[in-house]
C-alpha cells in the first residue's frame, strides 16, 4: 500500500443523550416518542471513530475519509452543521430510519452496500471504522455484520489504538489495541487492509471547531445530502415484545465542600440501599 | 496565518497571538427569529431560477455571496421563548405555507386574560391588589370568580394574539435553519462562540470567534486554537439582548447606542414544556395570560400546543421591587395556583428554560447600522413591549435587513452607514413593525412607579395609539435590600440570623425568606414539581464543551465583596452562580443556561445595567429543542 489508507467510517445520528428517551408502541413496532423533534448527535462512540480516522489520515499521506451515515435526512443534516467543522470527510448520506430499534442485520446491509456504492473506493487501502457500542444500538454487532458482508476477514472490536508501524515507508501494516477484561488491552499486529475496527473510546479529544473545514466540507455536505437516497429499513424478522427505559431513581442533594471520598462513599452507601 | 490589523480594538488587546483568517461577504451572529429572517430571505435570491449566481461574492468571484452564520448554542433548535406570535412578518415568508404544519405549532383558537388572586397570602400585595382580592372573594358569584381566578371578560386589542400562533421557538429556529442549510447556499454552523467585533475606526470589519484550547480562565492549554478573524463587507448582529457582540457594539460610541438611548428595563422569562395528563380539558391553540400572582409584578402565561404540550412560565421584570428574585420557585408556586393546577396536575415536565429579555423597545434600540454592520431582531430593540411580541418582530427586521442587501448587492453598492440607513433602516421605519413600537415606546414607564400606575399606563398608550401614556422615562429603581424588602414582615434580628444561618449552611437565602413568608414547601411529586437541579437535568440537560473560558466573570472582587444583595446568586436560572469565597460569588458554567439574568441583576458601581459581571461569549447552554 503506497497510497494511503481509505477509511470508511459507519457513523449514525442518534438522540441525545441529555434527552430523556420515552419508548412508545406503533403500529411498525417500538419508538421514541417524538423522536424527530428531538435534538441529535452523531453517536458518540462512532464520533470517536471518525476523529481517529482523520487523525490517522492526517498522518498517512495520500489517505481519505468518507462518513457513511444513516438516518432521517433533516437530522443527518443538523448534526452535519455541527461535525463537518471539526474533521476532513466527504460524506455518503443514507435517508433512513436511524431508530435505536431497527435491525442489525437490515442496518448492516444498508450500510454495507452503500460502502460498496463509493466511487473510487480501493479494497486494498481500505480500513472500516465504527463504534464498538452505541447510544441506540448494539454496534458491536452491527460493525461486524458489516465486515461480514464486504468480506473482511481481519475484525477488531473495541478498539483503543490504531499507530501505523512504519511511518517512513507506510506498507499498510498497523498495531491495534483492543480492550480486554481487567482493564487490559489486547495487541495485535494487522499486515493492512482490508480491515474494520469497531473503536471504544481512543485516546483523542474531541477536535477544535475550525471554520474553514467547515466551509470547505460543506461544498460537498450539503450535495451530498440533497441526492441521499431514501431507503426502507425492514424489520428483518425482529418482534420486541415490550421495550422500556432502564429503570433510574435520582436524588439530588448541592452539598458544599465534600471531598471525593466523602463523596464516592455516600454515593457508595446510597446505592447499597 | 497572521495577525488582526494592528489599529483594531481587538487587536489591542492581544497584539502577540497570530490568528488565522478568512474572508466571507457577510458574516452573521447568532441564530434566531431575525437571523432566520434574514437568511430564509437571503439564500432565496442568492440564484437566478436558471442556477446562475444573481448576487455574485467580493471574496469570491463568481460564486454567490458567500455568507456563514455562528451560533453559540450547541444546536439552532435550542432557543428558549414561550411564544405566541400573530405571525404577521412569518406568514408573508411563507405564502401558502400551513405553519401548523411546524412541530407543536397551533392556531390560537381561544384567548383568555386572567386576574389571578393570591390563595396563599404571601405575595407582596399593595393595597389596591389586596382591596382588589377582597372585592372579587366577596363578590365572587357576580363576577364569576372561580378557583381563586377571574377571567376578565375583555382582552385589550393590543394584547390579541388571536390570528397568530403558539409555537416552540425552538422548534421553530430548527424548522427554519433545516430550510435554509438544506439550500446549500448559507452555512450555518452552532456550537461556535464569536467573541467579539472587529472594529477599525467607526467600521466593523467582521468578527473574531472565541479561543478555544483554554482552561476556564481563558489561559491556553495544549491545542490552544486561537479564534479565527472573520472578515465580511457586511457583518449581522443578531445575537439577542445579552449577545457579547451586540453589547460590545453598544458599548462604542458612534457605533453603539444613539445619545438617550439605553437598556434600562429587562425581564427574566422562566419556562417549561410540560406533557398535559389525558383529560386536562386544554385544547391546542388555548392561549392565557395572567396577572396578580405569584407577585403582582409578575407575570405568566400558558399556551397550548398540539399533542398534549404546553408551555407555561412567569416573567420577573427588573422593576420588580424585591431583592427575593427566585424565579424557579415563584415558577412552581405560578404552576400550583388552583386555577393552573387543574389543568397542570398530572403533568410530566419535558422542557425547561430561561432568558433575558430586552424590555426597553425602541429606548434601548442601538444604531441600527453603520459602516459594515447591521443590527437585527432583539437586540436591536425590535421587541414590541406593549403587546409582548417580539418573534414576529425580529423576524421582520431580519426581513426587512435582507431586502435590503440584496438591494445593494444587486447595485454594487458598498454597505456603508448611508446605504444601509437608506435601505435598511428606511424599510425598518416604514413598517408596522416601527409604527408600532412607537406606541409602545413609554407604554411601560408607569411601572416604575408600581404595577398599579404601570398597567393603567399600558392600558391608555395601547388604547389611544400611544398618544397618552406616562412620559417621562423611568430611573431605574434601586432594588431594596432584604432588610427594606421585608421590613413590615421579618425583624431585623431575625433576618440577620436567617442570613448566617443561610450562609453557613450554603442554602438559599430567598428560599428560606419565602419560606418566612408563608409560602408553603413545594409538594416535590418526580414528575413536574421537581428540585431546580433536577430541572436542569430531566428539562433539557445543560452542557458546557471542555476547552472554552468561563463566560461569566466578575470583574472587580472587591465590589462583590462589598455587595450585600448578590442578586446575581439568587436569580441565577440555573444555580451557576453561588456564594464564593471571600464574598465573591462562584461560577459553575456546568449549570449556565446563558440567560444573562446576573448581567442586568448586578447593581455594582451604580451604572445600571453594565454592573460587576462581564458576560462574554461561551459555548454550550441548554440542550431542548421544545422550548
Amino acid at each position: 500500500m503506497t497510497n494511503g489508507y481509505h477509511i470508511v467510517v459507519c457513523g449514525s445520528v442518534v438522540p441525545d443523550p441529555l434527552q430523556t428517551l420515552e419508548p412508545v408502541s406503533t403500529p411498525t413496532g417500538p419508538a421514541l416518542k417524538n423522536e424527530m423533534m428531538l435534538p441529535a448527535v452523531l453517536d458518540p462512540w462512532a464520533a470517536h471513530a471518525l476523529y481517529e480516522a482523520a487523525n490517522l489520515a492526517s498522518k498517512v499521506a495520500g489517505s481519505k475519509v468518507w462518513l457513511v451515515s444513516v438516518g432521517p435526512k433533516a437530522k443527518l443534516q443538523q448534526v452535519m452543521m455541527t461535525i463537518a467543522q471539526r474533521v476532513s470527510f466527504e460524506l455518503v448520506p443514507v435517508d433512513a430510519s436511524a431508530s435505536g430499534f431497527a435491525d442489525s442485520h437490515s442496518t448492516a446491509a444498508l450500510l454495507a452496500e452503500a460502502i460498496q456504492s463509493i466511487p473510487g473506493l480501493d479494497r486494498a487501502r481500505l480500513l472500516v471504522f465504527g463504534g464498538w457500542e452505541s447510544a441506540s444500538r448494539g454496534a458491536g454487532a452491527t460493525m461486524q455484520l458489516v465486515g461480514e458482508r464486504l468480506g473482511i476477514l481481519d475484525q477488531f472490536q473495541g478498539v483503543d489504538q490504531l499507530r501505523v508501524l512504519d511511518d517512513a515507508q507506510p506498507d499498510g501494516s498497523f498495531e491495534v489495541l483492543e480492550r480486554i477484561e481487567g482493564g487490559r488491552h489486547q495487541v495485535s499486529v494487522c499486515a493492512g487492509p482490508p480491515a474494520l475496527l469497531g473503536w471504544a473510546t481512543g485516546n483523542l479529544p474531541e477536535p477544535r471547531n475550525n471554520p474553514q473545514i467547515g466551509m470547505a466540507n460543506m461544498r460537498t455536505v450539503m450535495p451530498a445530502l440533497q441526492k441521499a437516497k431514501s431507503l426502507p429499513l425492514p424489520a428483518g424478522g425482529l418482534h420486541f415484545l415490550s421495550a422500556s427505559p432502564p429503570k433510574q431513581q435520582r436524588q439530588t442533594r448541592v452539598v458544599k465542600d465534600l471531598s471525593p471520598a466523602q463523596i464516592a462513599q455516600e454515593i457508595a452507601e446510597w446505592i447499597g440501599k | 496565518m497572521s495577525a488582526a490589523p494592528p489599529d483594531s480594538d481587538a487587536a489591542n488587546d492581544q497584539p502577540t497571538i497570530d490568528r488565522q483568517e478568512m474572508a466571507v461577504d457577510i458574516a452573521c451572529v447568532g441564530f434566531g427569529p431575525a437571523m432566520g429572517g434574514f437568511l430564509t430571505t437571503l439564500a432565496r435570491s442568492l440564484l437566478n431560477p436558471d442556477g446562475s449566481v444573481r448576487l455574485e461574492s467580493a471574496s469570491s468571484p463568481g460564486m454567490p455571496l458567500q455568507v456563514i452564520c455562528y451560533e453559540r448554542g450547541d444546536g439552532l433548535g435550542f432557543g428558549v421563548s414561550g411564544a405566541v406570535t400573530r405571525a404577521r412578518g412569518i406568514r408573508s415568508s411563507f405564502p401558502g405555507v400551513d405553519l401548523t404544519e411546524i412541530p407543536m405549532a397551533a392556531q390560537v383558537t381561544k384567548e383568555k386574560l386572567v386576574y389571578l388572586l393570591d390563595p396563599l397570602r404571601a405575595s407582596r400585595r399593595s393595597f389596591a391588589f389586596k382591596a382588589a382580592d377582597r372585592a372579587l372573594r366577596s363578590l365572587g358569584l357576580l363576577f364569576g370568580v372561580k378557583h381563586e381566578a377571574f377571567e376578565l371578560p375583555y382582552t385589550p386589542p393590543f394584547m390579541r394574539k388571536h390570528d397568530g400562533l403558539v409555537l416552540s421557538l425552538g422548534q421553530f429556529n430548527q424548522w427554519v435553519s433545516d430550510q435554509v442549510a438544506a439550500s446549500g447556499l448559507v452555512q450555518i454552523w452552532p456550537g461556535m462562540p464569536v467573541a467579539e467585533p472587529l472594529i477599525v475606526g467607526d467600521t466593523v470589519t467582521g468578527v473574531r470567534l472565541a479561543d478555544q484550547g483554554t482552561d476556564l480562565h481563558g489561559r491556553p492549554e495544549p491545542g490552544f486554537t486561537p479564534g479565527m478573524d472573520l472578515h465580511a463587507a457586511l457583518t449581522v448582529i443578531g445575537d439577542g439582548p445579552v449577545g457579547a457582540v451586540g453589547r460590545k457594539l453598544d458599548a462604542h460610541a458612534n457605533i453603539g447606542m444613539p445619545p438617550g438611548h439605553e437598556s434600562l428595563e429587562w425581564a427574566l422569562g422562566m419556562k417549561m414544556v410540560v406533557e398535559l395528563r389525558d383529560d386536562s380539558g386544554l385544547e391546542a391553540g388555548t392561549v392565557l395570560h395572567t396577572i396578580g400572582f405569584p407577585e403582582p409584578e409578575i407575570f405568566g402565561f400558558l399556551y397550548v400546543h398540539p399533542d398534549r404540550l404546553a408551555s407555561v412560565g412567569i416573567f420577573v421584570p427588573s422593576w420588580f421591587g424585591s431583592p427575593v428574585r427566585t424565579a424557579y420557585r415563584y415558577l412552581q408556586h405560578f404552576m400550583l395556583h388552583p386555577y393552573l393546577w387543574r389543568y397542570l396536575q398530572g403533568a410530566t415536565l419535558k422542557s425547561w428554560g430561561a432568558k433575558s429579555l430586552q424590555e426597553s423597545g425602541r429606548h434601548g434600540e442601538p444604531f441600527l447600522a453603520g459602516n459594515g454592520y447591521a443590527r437585527i431582531g432583539e437586540g436591536s430593540g425590535s421587541t414590541n413591549v406593549l403587546a409582548g411580541s417580539g418573534v414576529d418582530e425580529a423576524w421582520t427586521t431580519g426581513v426587512q435587513l435582507a431586502e435590503a442587501v440584496i438591494e445593494l448587492a444587486e447595485q454594487k453598492r458598498a454597505f456603508t452607514r448611508e446605504e444601509l440607513e437608506r435601505t435598511y433602516v428606511r424599510r425598518r421605519r416604514g413598517s408596522w413593525v416601527d409604527t408600532e413600537s412607537k406606541v409602545a415606546a413609554n407604554a411601560r414607564n408607569g411601572f416604575q412607579q408600581g404595577v398599579v400606575t404601570g398597567m393603567i399606563g399600558m392600558f391608555f398608550a395601547g388604547l389611544t395609539g400611544g398618544r397618552f401614556a406616562p412620559a417621562l422615562r423611568p430611573v431605574p429603581r434601586c432594588v431594596p435590600s432584604l432588610e427594606e424588602a421585608y421590613r413590615s414582615r421579618i425583624s431585623a434580628s431575625e433576618l440577620k440570623q436567617i442570613k448566617e444561618d443561610c450562609s453557613t449552611k450554603g442554602t438559599s437565602l430567598h428560599d428560606r425568606v419565602m419560606d418566612r413568608c408563608g409560602w408553603p414547601q413545594i409538594p416535590l411529586d418526580g414528575k413536574l414539581l421537581i428540585s431546580h437541579q433536577d430541572a436542569l437535568l430531566m428539562g433539557g440537560g445543560v452542557q458546557a464543551p471542555p476547552g472554552f473560558a468561563n463566560h461569566v466573570i466578575f470583574r472587580r472582587p472587591e465590589l462583590c465583596r462589598e455587595c450585600a444583595t448578590k442578586l446575581c446568586v439568587e436569580m441565577c436560572s440555573g444555580q451557576a452562580i453561588t456564594h464564593g469565597e471571600e464574598g465573591v460569588p462562584a461560577f459553575d458554567r456546568e449549570k449556565c443556561v446563558y440567560c444573562g439574568a446576573c448581567l442586568w441583576n448586578c447593581r455594582a458601581e451604580g451604572d445600571g445595567a453594565c454592573g460587576n459581571v462581564e458576560f462574554n461569549a461561551g459555548a454550550g447552554g441548554l440542550h431542548s429543542t421544545l422550548n
